[in-house]
């Protein structure tokens, strides 16, 4: 049925005056479990099915969707986007042109071991409260939370120069959090990351693989000890952080900058645009010489919530090299915005968050490359440093040169030795002149794909899942401390 | 009137009486112990400018129908947005078969019986029947006026309207429709640029082109900005930079919030906290609101005191928290099951009578804010916020508008700022983007910290 749908809605918006017109059909399942010290909060199961329609017409964008599957309901919505494209053509520079990209038939599905939704609900209703029991067992502790989160996408993609894909992708996702408040502060704790934990384009092996009730204890102990632990002090330092915080670094400082619908002004209202001038391509030395990025949807990258076969306007799964050896060499782009910049072709970073909203521009798997540290040799080689360790506040400006982070916990780092805890860790600075300072990435065995599942763009607002590979790695001369000075 | 189904160019897809009779269905096919259901049709559009151009434009009809399930002191929920029997069917037994796979819940009450609601007129027709066209047009004569000033225009104009029910086994019946309509514009020029926004449920409140006229303004008066030492300022603030602050406070009002101890208010209730002319309501029935005057449960929205001239006086409590509180519910629960129990989500902030202009004048040194962004909490207790400043920040200096500056962050206590508030303007419905809309009004603030200044 998804290809009679979405063919019709073709077929009509070609009819009725489409050059170009492509339909997205989803079909996604969802479960979603919340805990909160020792009871099931959240728990919900959702299904959602429909089409959204995007043409060009009169030489402007429309799009439509609808979840009204019946023969009159799909034609109108492909009615529906031919005449939203005609009133864009009201206010027309010039025709839009896309980058030209071959057809594909092909159908795709992540591999994975454990389908979420065969998995019992109490089974994983269990598995959060018992990591509950165990946060509530540290004296101190005043909320335990945890939560698991699963999603499958069955989509198909048709366009009117003959695409046919069809992919089907499942994510699941954990985490567990310990708060503790005492002497006038609250201090928090969450495993393996913080805002959700760990997300990957992975079934229930992931969740296993995480040992959430063994790493319970730890973190309640962190919260409750962050409360007598040394303020971060306010100056200059040198910073090592940890892969998950390094993860979200990258998305903010280096993700959003190179998003070529930003870079073009596309975003100014809302998300905001970039520092990223076109001129700063193959010129602009964004970091140091070990620095190495790039942005890669293939699964052979690994499973990361930015990993696919096609983007949602059916161009394949792409490496693009983002930094190489500190040099900016790549954009994230569409078919519209390649050819804009003059580019043969679009690099696929084309994402939607359902069938109802318009795909545009997103992160795929943004990854800094492994480098040769072991952890410990960093440690070592570390004379006086804080190590920063999961993500409590992200902000940046809306060019992304200026911002500022702070992680849930600290630790000083003393003559090659791990010392003292740090509490309210931060940490500020420009991006150019950050990622310059990096001297030291650790090697492949201490690098993760992070997951990011809520990262929002667009209007109306979407939230998209990007990936995130990151390692252990070092900064010099970094300011800290600001967020909390007086 | 609408045929079941038909989908009109921009209006319903289905009327109240055709979402009562699915949730009829729905009940009748239950066979849990209670059933809740709640069915929202939205219909939205949105056109999107940049470059002086149209480049993205999108309209999307959605149904969403949702059944929360009470089985054995158990509850869960699922939802689907198919209204064929058969998805019917499946979407109670998922509700019903996820309450039966969990551990029995203490706390869960009954549901409701039938309540009575104070009417609010939140639907208009003119927003409804806004087309692509008419949206179009609009843009079309701000991207011109940009055009002719050599300046760059960017931004949305949309509109929706929605139709929600919410009903359950015990014979509640609760119903809500509104519209709404936002237009937002940021225009550029080479080294600077203006903000302006403005939303309501009745399109015809909304002026495209006073507001890009306004933005244009600005991006003009902060041309070639200047850049100033970070520090602790005088900051007046205009309301969409009082709302987009003040808006994370909103969470810290829930009895769920102090029973789990996350709330700024642990330990404050009942002392001076903020300054005497800090009192904050929230009332979903003010002129200037939005929102169904019902809860997550069904139950009537009180008006409730949360602040009276500084001091946090009441919190607002869904059925259970009160319970667990010896409280009075207040009819702000979210829907069941949650974990975060209820919000207070019509803040009312009490205003005052100087404009931004008399604050201006007013002021020797100072930082005029038109706009923040990417706002975060740096600590939840002292409710420290980091965030930026963006489309529009000025020098004053001796009492006018010296100069427009470049960007700053700041880290700043939500509680020391609403305790340092020198003048307030009078409370107007603010649109922002880091906080849903509220009333507040503009205010002038004194030792507000900018921490970090940027490069543009």
């Amino acid at each position: 049925m998804m290809l009679d749908w979405a063919a019709l809605g073709i077929e009509t918006a070609k009819l009725r005056g489409a050059s170009y017109a492509d339909a997205r059909v989803m079909d996604t399942r969802q479960r979603e479990i919340a805990t909160k010290n020792g009871e099931v909060g959240n728990l919900l199961e959702s299904e959602s099915l429909g089409i959204g329609i995007r043409v060009i017409a009169s030489g402007a964008w429309g799009f439509a969707s609808t979840d009204r599957l019946t023969r009159e309901g799909v034609q109108a919505c492909a009615a529906q986007a031919i005449n939203i494209a005609k009133a864009s053509a009201l206010a027309k520079r010039e025709n839009v042109a896309l980058a030209p990209e071959e057809t594909y038939v092909d159908t795709w599905q992540n591999p994975f071991v454990k389908d979420p939704f065969r998995i019992p609900v109490e089974r994983q209703i269990d598995l959060l409260l018992r990591a509950d029991k165990e946060i509530l067992a540290v004296k101190g502790v005043t909320l335990a939370e945890g939560s698991m989160s699963f999603r499958k996408i069955d989509q198909l993609f048709v366009s009117s120069t003959g695409s046919v894909i069809h992919q089907i992708k499942m994510q699941s996702g954990a985490g567990i959090a310990a708060t503790s408040f005492g002497d006038s502060e609250i201090q928090k704790r969450s495993y393996p990351n913080s805002f959700g934990g760990q997300h990957a384009l992975q079934g229930y092996e992931l969740i296993e693989s995480l040992d959430l009730v063994g790493n319970a204890p730890r973190i309640a102990e962190e919260a409750v000890a962050l409360h007598s632990a040394a303020q971060c002090p306010e100056g200059t330092s040198t910073i090592i952080l940890g892969g998950s915080q390094l993860g979200l670094q990258i998305h903010e400082s280096i993700g959003h900058p190179i998003e070529l619908d930003r870079v073009l002004g596309q975003e100014a209202n809302f998300a905001g645009m970039s520092f990223l001038t076109l001129e700063k391509l193959r010129k602009l030395k964004y970091g140091s010489d070990i620095v190495n990025v790039v942005a890669d949807a293939r699964l052979e990258h690994g499973p990361g919530l930015g990993t696919f076969a096609y983007d949602d306007e059916g161009v394949p799964a792409q490496c693009t090299p983002i930094i190489t050896n500190g040099l900016f060499t790549g954009y994230l782009s569409n078919r519209e915005t390649a050819a804009t910049i003059g580019e043969t072709r679009s690099n696929g970073t084309m994402r939607t968050e359902n069938w109802n909203r318009l795909p545009i521009i997103r992160m795929t798997n943004i990854s800094i490359n492994p480098g040769t540290w072991k952890y410990d040799d960093l440690i070592a080689d570390t004379d006086d440093a804080i190590l920063m360790e999961t993500n409590r506040s992200w902000s940046i400006d809306d060019r992304r040169y200026q911002f500022q982070f702070s992680t849930e916990i600290g630790w000083e780092i003393k003559g090659g030795k791990k010392g003292r805890m740090i509490k309210n860790p931060s940490y500020s600075g420009i991006t150019t002149e950050f990622w310059n300072s990096c001297d030291a990435i650790c090697s492949r065995e201490y690098w993760t794909l992070w997951g990011t599942p809520n990262c929002g763009k667009g209007q109306p607002m979407q939230t998209m899942g990007t990936g995130h590979g990151a390692s252990p790695t070092r900064f010099r001369n970094i300011k800290v401390g600001v967020a909390f000075a007086k | 009137m609408l045929s079941s189904g038909a989908l009109a160019e921009n209006g319903a897809r289905f009327t109240l009486a055709e979402l009562q009779r699915i949730a009829g269905r729905v009940i009748a096919l239950s066979q849990a112990d209670e059933t809740e259901i709640e069915i929202d049709s939205t219909t939205d559009a949105l056109t999107r400018f940049a470059n002086n151009t149209i480049h993205q434009n999108v309209a999307d009809h959605t149904l969403s129908i949702s059944v929360r399930a009470v089985v054995d002191g158990r509850t869960a929920r699922a939802t689907t947005n198919k209204t064929d029997d058969e998805s019917l069917r499946r979407v109670v037994a998922a509700a019903a078969t996820l309450a039966r796979h969990q551990p029995e819940n203490p706390d869960l009450l009954p549901m409701l019986g039938p309540q009575k609601y104070q009417k609010v007129a939140r639907y208009f027709d003119a927003t409804a029947a806004e087309n692509p066209m008419d949206r179009a047009r609009a843009v079309t004569r701000v991207c011109k006026m940009a055009e002719k000033k050599k300046q760059t225009a960017a931004g949305i104009f949309a509109s929706g309207s929605h139709q929600s029910v919410l009903a359950n086994s015990k014979g509640l019946f609760a119903s809500h429709q509104y519209t709404d309509a936002e237009f937002s514009v940021t225009i550029l020029e080479e080294k600077s640029s203006g903000w302006a926004k403005s939303g309501s449920p009745d399109i015809r409140d909304i002026h495209p082109d006073e507001l890009a006229e306004s933005a244009s303004n600005k991006a003009i008066a902060s041309r070639n900005p200047r850049v100033l030492e970070p520090g602790h300022y005088t900051a007046i603030l205009e309301p969409s930079a009082v709302l987009d602050i003040v808006g994370s406070l909103f969470l810290d009002f829930s009895g769920t919030s102090i029973l789990d101890k996350r709330s700024c208010l642990n330990d404050r209730m009942g002392k001076q906290l903020f300054g005497e002319n800090v009192t904050l309501w929230d009332d979903v029935y003010h002129p200037y609101q939005l929102g169904s005057p019902y809860d997550g449960e069904g139950l009537p929205r009180q008006k409730i005191l949360l602040v009276d001239r500084g001091v946090p006086k009441n919190l607002v409590y869904s059925r259970t928290t009160a319970k667990k509180m010896k409280a009075k519910p207040t009819g702000h629960g979210l829907p069941l099951p949650n974990e975060y129990g209820e919000a207070p989500m019509n803040l009312v902030f009490s205003g005052g009578d100087k404009s931004v202009e008399d604050m201006i004048r007013s002021t020797e040194r100072g930082i005029l804010v038109t706009r923040v962004w990417y706002i975060r909490e740096v600590d939840p207790y002292e409710k420290i916020l980091t965030g930026m400043t963006r489309d529009g920040t000025f020098l004053i200096e001796n009492g006018r508008i010296a100069a427009g500056i470049r960007n700053f962050r700041f880290n700043q206590s939500v509680i020391e700022m609403l305790s340092n508030v020198e003048m307030l303007g009078p409370a107007v419905r603010a649109a922002g983007e880091e906080s849903f809309e509220m009333v507040v009004p503009a205010m002038k603030v004194g030792n507000f910290h900018f921490s970090e200044v940027t490069k543009f």
